[in-house]
């Protein structure tokens, strides 16, 4: 099971469907808006993302809104951790910058 | 030398903002620079697999920003604007975030950073986000938006990848 969540979210379009989702239940539709490919893809990749637990889809009204759902994540990892490593990298670029500036400064 | 540099990151459940602190081997003035200039910014906010454009950037308190991330080979692009609320260099910036990719406008989350002179030349940063909601920010920190789409989940990949090789 846990094999199918890591190639669920090993495809770059369904991280890209999950980063929106998570922030905010979209329609087919609006989130088709994002990707350049076309509907049917989009829920090709929503159905393997379903089938992973990943998303869930809730009728309101007419429409059909596509959820994240977190526990899932929370299942699979550290729910931080992709945040905390994201924000680790960005500090050791800015390390070098960092560095880069301090020895630019001794030059002059 | 390595754990003298930790990202410390606290979410405390059921609670509307994030904390971010992290100390540099820099002056206070060098790492504001780093925040302020934007050919600095470009170095190192930016995510490792996308391209970072900035659209506008006006750091001086009443001023905007924007910023677009988008995939190195084409695809969507995202957007992110805010507000300066206030900068006082070299020690200040309040500002506003918003992401563009959402259906409905309104998810704006209010960033407080703030830079500490330490002894030895040393700097630390502590960044305070505030969100609209729980759920808005429980949103923030697993869609990894914020280092530009998907990074977060690229690293979980990463991460479930060690998992699996240490299994």
């Amino acid at each position: 099971m846990r094999r199918d969540v890591f190639q669920a979210v090993a495809d770059p379009t369904r991280r890209a469907i999950l980063g929106l989702i998570a922030l905010q239940a979209m329609t087919p539709n609006a989130l088709a808006e994002h990707f350049d490919t076309s509907r049917q893809a989009v829920s090709k990749h929503i159905k393997i993302l379903t089938e992973c637990q990943l998303v869930k889809q809730q009728q309101n009204g007419r429409e059909i809104y596509y959820h994240f759902n977190p526990q899932k994540m929370k299942e699979i990892a550290d729910w931080l951790a992709p945040f905390q490593k994201m924000w680790e990298d960005r500090f050791s670029r800015l390390d070098q910058v960092l560095d880069n500036l301090k020895n630019k400064g001794n030059a002059n | 030398m390595q754990t003298k540099n930790t990202t410390k990151i606290t979410a405390d459940e059921g609670k509307q903002e994030l904390f971010i602190v992290r100390e540099f081997d820099a002056p206070r003035e060098l790492v504001f620079q780093a925040f302020n200039e934007p050919d600095l910014l470009l170095q190192w906010l930016g995510p490792k697999d996308m391209e970072m454009k900035i659209d506008r950037m006006d750091n001086r308190t009443g001023g905007s920003y924007r910023f677009v991330h988008s995939y190195a080979g084409g695809g969507p692009e995202f957007g992110f604007n805010g507000v300066i609320h206030e900068a006082t260099e070299p020690e200040r910036i309040i500002r506003t975030f918003e992401f563009e990719g959402l259906p409905e406008r309104g998810h704006v989350s209010l960033e407080f950073l703030t830079l500490t002179e330490l002894p030895g030349n040393r700097t630390s940063l502590h960044i305070q986000s505030v969100f609209k909601s729980v759920a808005d920010r429980d949103g923030m920190i697993q869609s990894g938006m914020e280092g530009g789409m998907n990074e977060g989940f690229a690293k979980l990949v990463e991460l479930l990848a060690e998992i699996n090789a240490t299994n």
